[in-house]
């Protein structure tokens, strides 16, 4: 494919305005984070750094507690759910059973369930059996959701791996674990990798069942605490502690990311086969 | 090193697919056997069974001198070239190539020193760094041939192991192949469904037709001498030309003349027994001859005139296309499933054109539109029954199914077996 020079003008721009679009909105919280509360509502976008409101969120329990929460409820339902979903994918990709097909509609369905429409029975449910505000009460929900997206995602990932390979392994001396280990796994790794950053995401991101499922600082996460935010003072608005929250709580999904990019090498298993 | 046996292998697929049918084949130590036949005749399948990936229904399958029926692959001691190559993309070619060494715990030391001496072999020195993903199709198909002799394996397999080249590549890396096998001495059980391919590398070479063996011998035997309907046309190329013709006494009424049965053909026939029978004819495009051009052989066939309707030169060679009206109709399901079967043009019935194909001389004046004389050799004509495909001409000394010819010797021998293999040579 050759582009004119017109045409990588073209879409230079385009690419650019869309990164603009979509980057705005961030440069501005992290603009109003690092402003003084007198400087709030001058409606610049730079007015000088101020650490005032980092100071603040951090020296608040709610939101350090939170922010353990967070990441142990989000790092606990993205391993289980993993676990549970490369099984389930594994499993669909590889053999033929009755009710596969089943079992994959299934999975489509749960993920097509609006989560509005049963967190107010978890809510009820949740007192009852002792599960509301603790961590336990939000992983489940969580597991729930994100399990049909993880078995599609693997699945689809597992069907592209070119199994001949771990048949290869095993002429070539290994045994059928070892072939599965030095094989098969690393290839299936950048899948994995992928899946579980969708999971964490979508674990880090809830809001709803954060907020309807938790009330102390036993469980609630940085979403959830957000809300409650209160400010320097009962007449002032805490939005340069929620920009400063929400700046806090994007960088552990940025580290993810980069740490996982170099992982989810596009078109890692091509060169094994020809075509 | 060893000698594989093939003892009555038979394959059911779990879903009653019989790919396999009691196939016994013996490979000789240091020999290279080609299996060939259409696509979906069982020739993986069968590679597949001796390397441990599937599963014997029935029979036995030994390897040196042990039973290795329930053995698993990696217990074989053998190395596999797969169709795709399947290497592991995510190890560079040298990694690639050590891997079964590194299984073995083989010292790093030694795997670098055996991973080299291969690479210079197979001229990938200069690649051993990088991955699959960045080499050409010959190049990976270079390191799948790496990856199995670094191992100094008891026997080689490889399953269509040049079918994903293109042409030109694929005639270079086949007298590569070739080199290679003569060089380590290593027995070689190599699938193709390409008989140009068959008869080129093969010290024997084993047809295969839904999942049953047809004939097994060397690539001339079974040139010279096809035992069947099926052998005669799927070797050779072009195919040869079947047409249906009759007995009647010394005479074979061919459709297009009639030819003088040589002696030693009616003996074969069961001399009087033959008389008004009909038969498939099947000549070689190679056994005609431009009229003219006959030298003093000419009183061992036939002269007859028809119009050429196609001339195709190939500049050392130059195929004439006729068709002849066949008198007599043959009526056979088993025959035209045959035909289809090893690619060659269905026998043509009554009253049908049937085309022929002629091999001429390129000094040959015949030319499109025009009536030319050409001249059949009778003595190559082969015969068939047309009611199972059965050869009747076949010379019956001819080395039979499965066990290795009494002229076994054919194969390895001439070559030195105490030579180490993987040495420079
Ligand atoms: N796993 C399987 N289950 C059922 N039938 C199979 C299976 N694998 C191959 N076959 C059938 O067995 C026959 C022989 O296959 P194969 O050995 O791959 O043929 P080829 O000679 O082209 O290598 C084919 O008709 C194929 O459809
Ligand atoms: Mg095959």
């Amino acid at each position: 494919m050759t582009h004119t020079p017109r045409e990588k003008a073209f879409w230079s721009i385009a690419i650019l305005v869309v990164i603009l679009y979509a980057l705005i909105p961030v440069a501005w919280i992290t603009s109003l984070s690092l402003k003084s509360p007198d400087q709030v509502a001058d409606g610049k976008f730079f007015s000088g750094f101020s650490f005032e409101n980092y100071d603040q969120i951090f020296s608040e329990n709610t939101f350090n507690a939170a922010l353990v929460n967070s990441l142990g409820i989000a790092a606990i339902a993205t391993l289980i759910s993993i676990a549970l979903a490369s099984m389930a994918a594994y499993a669909l990709a590889r053999l033929n059973f009755a009710g596969k097909a089943v079992i994959l509609s299934g999975a489509l369905a749960v993920a097509m369930f609006p989560p509005i429409s049963i967190v107010g029975s978890l809510f009820d449910l949740w007192r009852a059996i002792g599960l509301y505000d603790t961590w336990p009460g939000l992983i489940l929900p969580y597991m729930t959701f994100t399990l049909p997206l993880a078995i599609y995602t693997l699945s689809a990932f597992f069907r592209e791996i070119p199994w001949e390979l771990e048949q290869a392994a095993q002429v070539d001396g290994a045994t059928p674990f070892q072939a599965f280990r030095k094989v098969i796994v690393p290839l299936a790794a950048p899948g994995v990798f992928t899946a579980a950053i969708l999971v964490f995401i979508f674990a880090w991101n809830d809001f709803l069942f954060a907020n309807t499922l938790t009330s102390t600082t036993d469980a609630q996460t940085v979403p959830a605490a957000l809300a409650f935010f209160s400010g320097g003072s009962r007449f002032t608005e805490p939005i340069g502690a929620i920009s400063a929250a929400a700046v806090v709580v994007t960088i552990p999904i940025i580290i993810m990311v980069l740490i996982f990019q170099r992982r989810i090498v596009a078109g890692l298993t091509a060169g094994a086969v020809k075509g | 090193m060893s000698q594989i046996v093939l003892d009555h292998i038979t394959k059911k697929y779990p879903d009653g697919f019989e790919a396999v049918k009691d196939m016994s084949l013996t490979i000789e130590d240091g020999e290279f056997v080609i299996l060939v036949g259409p696509s979906g005749c069982g020739k993986s399948t069968a590679l597949r069974m001796i390397a441990g990936l599937e599963d014997i229904t029935d029979g036995e399958l030994r390897i040196g001198d042990s039973v290795v029926n329930d053995k698993a692959p990696k217990d074989r001691d053998i190395a596999m070239v797969f169709q795709n190559y399947a290497l592991y993309p995510h190890m560079t070619v040298a990694e690639n190539m050590g891997f079964a060494l590194k299984l073995a715990k083989v010292d790093q030391s030694e795997i670098d020193r055996k991973v080299s001496e291969a690479a210079k072999v197979l001229d990938l020195t200069q690649h051993l760094d990088r991955k699959p993903a960045n080499l050409s199709g010959g190049q990976r198909q270079r390191v799948a041939m790496g990856r199995a002799i670094v191992r100094d394996p008891s026997a080689f397999l490889m399953d269509e192991p040049l079918s994903n080249l293109d042409a030109k590549l694929r005639v270079q890396m086949r007298t590569e192949v070739s080199r290679i096998q003569q060089r380590l001495g290593t027995t070689t059980v190599y699938v193709t469904h390409d008989q140009t391919e068959a008869m080129t590398l093969g010290d024997r070479v084993a047809v295969m037709r839904s999942g049953v063996l047809q004939q097994v011998g060397s690539p001339m035997d079974l040139y010279n001498n096809p035992k069947n309907l099926f052998v005669a046309g799927f070797i050779g190329s072009p195919a040869m030309n079947f047409m249906p013709a009759q007995i009647e006494g010394d005479t074979l009424k061919l459709p297009v003349a009639d030819v003088r049965l040589p002696e030693e053909l009616r003996g074969n026939l069961g001399g009087s027994a033959g008389d008004g029978r009909q038969v498939i004819a099947g000549i070689r495009p190679e056994d005609f001859e431009d009229a003219h051009q006959v030298g003093d052989h000419k009183d061992r066939g036939t002269t007859f005139t028809v119009t050429i309707e196609l001339v195709e030169s190939m500049g050392s060679e130059l195929y004439a296309h006729f068709s002849a009206v066949s008198e007599h109709s043959i009526e056979s399901e088993e025959l035209r499933e045959l035909a289809e079967d090893s690619g060659a043009g269905e026998v043509p019935g009554a009253g049908e054109e049937g085309e022929i194909v002629a091999r001429l001389d390129p000094a040959s004046k015949v030319a499109r539109g025009k009536e030319a004389e050409l001249w059949v050799d009778a003595t190559k004509v082969k015969l068939f029954d047309p009611a199972d495909g059965r050869s009747l001409t076949a010379d019956s000394t001819a080395e039979g199914n499965g066990a290795p010819s009494a002229s076994g010797g054919q194969s390895p021998a001439g070559r030195d077996p105490e030579r180490e293999p993987g040495g420079r040579g």
